[in-house]
């Protein structure tokens, strides 16, 4: 199961990223994990939230640019060579790993890493050949509200 | 080292600046006269514009009837693109330059051999003016290429019996070892390139006043008082002001004496009016407007009232030098948007055409033109689109240099590219503000 994520463009400078966390505080929305990539220049804010759609219109009404990715959350065994098994999952496969983040969150000894991967629908086969699933959006909001 | 201030004998070639006024308009009504037919019979737009007005090249009777003449606007120049304005067949063309149009595409100019002679002699005229005399040795810092700028002072140089160093732009610390180890006495390139030259030439312990140099012939940008008050106190060299430009001939088309009370015009060669930009009517001497040029020599294209969009006037009092040849006030604005940045003329519609091919749609932008350490700064400044967002440094950076590059290969000038989130650019009353110059001249 794919998930959808949301990026912001910001400009790398004091208050920049204050802006749209203060809309979605605002509006109620709340960011179960984020991750940040910056230049010198600028930066990329990466956001899950529950309802993506709404917190895109939401940024895009207040003059946010705001782009919808596939990422695949995946649950991996906090123990030695945990990541491993996923990376060893897209050997060969020509897949890239662009960037990967964590949820907070942490159940039954597993971690929750957020992936993006060059080509999500091919790493989601190669992952399910190896057992390795990925949470599904509703699954996802049960575990992390439970 | 000193400086020689030796003022020479006048060059031959200047006697045409002095001719008595009613012999110069004779000259001129002739030239005229000729030009005209050639580009009625040559020129397929002159011709249909002339067939408009019901007007044939014989009811021209005297200089004034040159009001007769419709105007020739760059626009014209670009439709043309390369060759709708030839009034030559292409075995006669020796040379072609271009300069920057107001989209994706050039105007492209052409010259005979005779349009060679004749521009060189116009540059032998404009470096005589000033005093450059033989034996004089020219570091020619204009760019050679398609830009008229390195050629078209090159050939006066060596017209004139200088020594030319062709150095072309840039490159500033090998300017200044050869301005010192050449003995170089004269110096051709833009005004705030040479204050650029002026500030490295102190960081490197070079005493620009101590050297032979003596005078600069200064142009392709606008520039003021001030900064020739800056250049003259700085270097202890003259500062001369040239005026030109390639739907013309290129540079050569006026310059200044050495009483340096502005360019004057080679009146025989190019012939100017001024006239109101918003009505078109025809302007007095020593009122301002825009200056319109009409070549009266040129063979291969021949420009009748081009518009210049420069706005100037034309000084009514004869200059103390005796010249017969009226001068034009120093350029301070335009009637257009055109923007010239280190010599290049920049049209904001450049970019517009650059961001438009590279993102499909056209993203807000501005244009932001600085002044550091006396070199032009070009930053182009983008609002990223929800379309255009990509979701990686890697992938932004990429969108980041080819907006880059896509300017840089439409107007020559490497910008520095920088994007911005939606919505930060100034907009005015709708309309945004586009270009923001910041310079100080």
């Amino acid at each position: 199961m794919k998930l959808k994520q949301l990026s912001v463009f910001l400009e790398n400078k004091p208050g920049a990223l204050g802006a749209p966390c203060r809309l979605l505080a605002k509006n109620h929305i709340n960011i179960q994990t984020f991750a940040l990539a910056d230049t010198r220049e600028f930066g990329i804010l990466r956001l899950i939230v529950e309802d993506t759609d709404k917190a895109r219109r939401l940024l895009q009404r207040h003059g946010f640019a705001v782009k919808v990715t596939e990422v695949l959350a995946l649950e991996v065994p906090d123990q030695p060579g945990g990541l491993v098994a996923v990376l060893d999952a897209l050997d060969g496969t020509g897949i890239n790993v662009e960037y990967a983040y964590a949820f907070t969150t942490k159940s039954k000894g597993h971690g929750l890493l957020v992936f993006r991967f060059s080509n999500p629908d091919g790493a989601l086969k190669a992952l399910q050949a190896r057992k390795i699933s990925a949470v599904g959006t509703k699954e996802l909001w049960q575990r992390l509200k439970g | 080292m000193s400086k020689n201030r030796e003022i020479p004998p006048l060059h031959p070639a200047s006697a045409m600046d002095f001719l008595p006024l009613a012999q110069l308009r004779e000259v001129q009504f002739s030239r005229l006269k000729d030009m005209v037919q050639r580009a009625y019979d040559g020129v397929a737009l002159f011709h249909k514009r002339m067939e408009e007005r019901k007007l044939k090249p014989a009811d021209l009777h005297s200089m004034d009837d040159i009001v007769k003449l419709p105007y020739t606007v760059k626009t014209d120049l670009r439709d043309a693109y390369p060759f709708g304005l030839l009034a030559s067949p292409m075995k006669d063309i020796v040379r072609f330059h271009a300069s920057s149009g107001t989209t994706g595409k050039p105007i492209v100019v052409a010259y005979t051999q005779e349009d060679i002679a004749d521009w060189t002699r116009a540059m032998v005229r404009s470096f005589a003016a000033c005093g450059v005399h033989a034996g004089d040795v020219i570091q020619n810092a204009y760019g050679y290429g398609l830009f008229t700028g390195g050629l078209g002072a090159h050939y006066g140089a060596e017209g004139i019996g200088a020594s030319v160093v062709p150095i072309s732009g840039g490159n500033t610390d090998r300017q200044i070892m050869i301005l010192k180890d050449f003995g170089v006495t004269v110096i051709c390139c833009t005004p705030s390139y040479f204050l650029h030259i002026l500030d490295r030439a102190a960081e490197l312990g070079v005493h620009v006043k101590d050297l032979p140099l003596r005078t600069g012939v200064f142009g392709a940008e606008p520039w003021t008082e001030n900064m020739r008050e800056r250049i003259e106190a700085g270097s202890g060299i003259k500062a001369y002001d040239i005026y030109g430009l390639s739907e013309i001939v290129g540079p050569g088309v006026a310059m200044e004496c050495t009483h340096q009370g502005g360019p004057h015009i080679f009146e025989d060669m190019f012939y100017p009016e001024i006239i109101d930009p918003k009505t078109l009517e025809p302007l007095p001497d020593g009122a301002e407007g825009e200056l319109v040029l009409t070549t009266l020599c040129k063979r291969a294209m021949p420009m009748l009232r081009y518009r210049t969009r420069d706005i100037t006037s034309l000084e009514p009092a004869r200059c103390a030098c005796g010249r017969t040849l009226r001068r034009i006030r120093r350029i301070g604005r335009r009637s257009d948007d055109m923007l010239i940045i280190r010599g290049v003329n920049l049209y904001p519609s450049q970019i517009e055409a650059a961001l438009l091919k590279v993102e499909g749609t056209l993203p807000h932008y501005q244009i932001i033109v600085d002044r550091k350490k006396d070199l032009d700064t070009l930053e182009v400044q983008v609002e990223v689109t929800n379309e255009a967002l990509e979701d990686t440094v890697g992938a932004l950076e990429q969108l980041r240099k080819r907006l880059g590059h896509a300017i840089e290969g439409v107007t020559g000038l490497r910008p520095e590219l920088k994007l911005v989130a939606p919505r930060t650019l100034q907009r005015s009353e709708g309309k945004a503000k586009r270009v923001l110059d910041k310079r100080i001249l």
